[in-house]
């Protein structure tokens, strides 16, 4: 997708929202070996052993946000989230969920199998997704896909007081880390985390930091179930 | 707000973080949630500074009515930075093990900057530590697109 449209006037900036620095991104950035994905989780994802070759070792900036700031600038609760930039630094869409829906919930997860038809259903999501991008990158303002000033604007909520204190919590976790006082560190992730407990950045991050793979264990799944009806990934309304 | 306690705490020094950038401030005097400083430190370390229009931050100036002036202003001149950064609206936040104080952004400015649409500029480093900022891609369309290793 980026390949087709490097020559296009258009970029891709990937924010790693990652505490554990370059030692934990680097290698799905640049991997010394082909990263294997197993083939359902590949129909999870959509993608292809090729497409995720390809992906893996991107052309375009791979930037390492290890205190969150990205998240915090764009109010982002959750990853994979995205933000359509023009050419003059105009939000044209806020955050939104890149293309990911909540089909995923519905794994079984010992066969890391999903039904048929919500796998179909993820594959449309994210169809619709790229095909609206290419649009926009066709066609710019033009394109039925920017939004206006006010409609860009009525979708923007902007972080509460509350939020704004996890958001200094996590950061000073990060600096408290950094200088060498972990035990310290540990009380403000997880002060982040009781203040804004549907941040699944702040709950996952300080879950990976205790121990990798955390963040997709126990926890993880029994928060996700107790979701219930709840959305994990918004609605994306691209229209 | 402190979780790891907090009551009368004074220290000889403080680590200050404002506007992401973390300093020395040699002779901070803490005491429960607020933190004074001398006029010197508070501007090395936030940039404010003490002017006959109020307290200023660039362009930025703050009058200062009798009612803040005795809540930021100690008898002898020292500046009380959190009660200061409470009455802007910022987060404060200090952890007393570690006599580090860290000032956020307010809620109010992060949503006012991105209800005005222009998207928030910053600057992080790629694997090999080079710094990319956001306006670095002025000129073209961009997909800001966040992700995670976890």
């Amino acid at each position: 997708m980026y390949r087709e449209f490097a020559d296009r006037n258009f970029i891709i900036i990937a924010v790693a929202l990652d505490a554990g620095g370059p030692d934990a991104v680097r290698k799905f950035i640049r991997p010394h070996e082909p990263i294997v994905v197993p083939a359902p989780m590949q129909a999870i994802m959509g993608w292809s052993s090729e497409q995720y070759a390809g992906a893996a070792a991107p052309t375009y900036p791979c930037l390492i946000d290890e205190k969150h700031i990205v998240a915090e600038l764009y109010d982002m609760k959750n990853v994979p989230m995205a933000v359509w930039i023009d050419e003059d630094g105009r939000i044209v869409r806020p955050a939104e969920p890149a293309g990911a829906t909540d089909g995923f919930r519905s794994m079984d997860r010992k066969t890391f199998t999903l039904p048929s038809d919500v796998a179909e259903a993820g594959r449309a999501a994210r169809t619709r997704y790229t095909a609206a991008l290419r649009d926009w990158i066709e066609h710019g303002e033009q394109s039925r896909f920017a939004l206006s000033e006010d409609a860009a604007r009525e979708r923007v909520a902007g972080p509460t007081p509350t939020d704004a204190l996890a958001a200094a919590s996590f950061k000073l976790g990060v600096y408290l880390r950094d200088h060498g006082k972990p035990e310290l560190a540990k009380r403000w992730f997880d002060e982040a985390v009781r203040l804004c407990p549907d941040h699944w950045t702040y709950f996952r991050q300080a879950l990976q930091l205790e121990e990798i793979g955390k963040a997709s264990g126990p926890e993880y799944v029994a928060k996700l179930r107790a979701l219930g009806d709840r959305r994990y990934y918004d609605e994306i309304r691209l229209g | 707000m402190s979780p790891g306690g907090g009551g009368e705490v004074p220290a000889m020094s403080a680590t200050v973080i404002y506007d992401d950038r973390a300093s020395s401030a040699p002779n901070a005097t803490a005491s429960g949630d607020d933190l004074w400083l001398s006029l010197e430190d508070l501007h090395a370390s936030t940039g404010w500074e003490h002017k006959p229009q109020g307290m200023c931050l660039g362009d930025r100036c703050v009058p200062v009515s009798a009612a803040l002036r005795s809540e930021i202003f100690a008898a002898d001149g020292r500046f009380n930075l959190a009660a200061f950064a409470r009455y802007l609206g910022q987060p404060v936040i200090h952890d007393d093990d570690a006599s580090v104080w860290l000032f956020g952004e307010s809620a109010a400015a992060r949503g006012q900057a991105l209800r005005s649409l222009e998207a928030p500029d910053f600057r992080l480093p790629d694997l090999d530590g080079n710094l990319h900022a956001l306006s670095d891609y002025r000129g073209k369309k961009v997909l800001l697109l966040s992700w995670a290793s976890w």
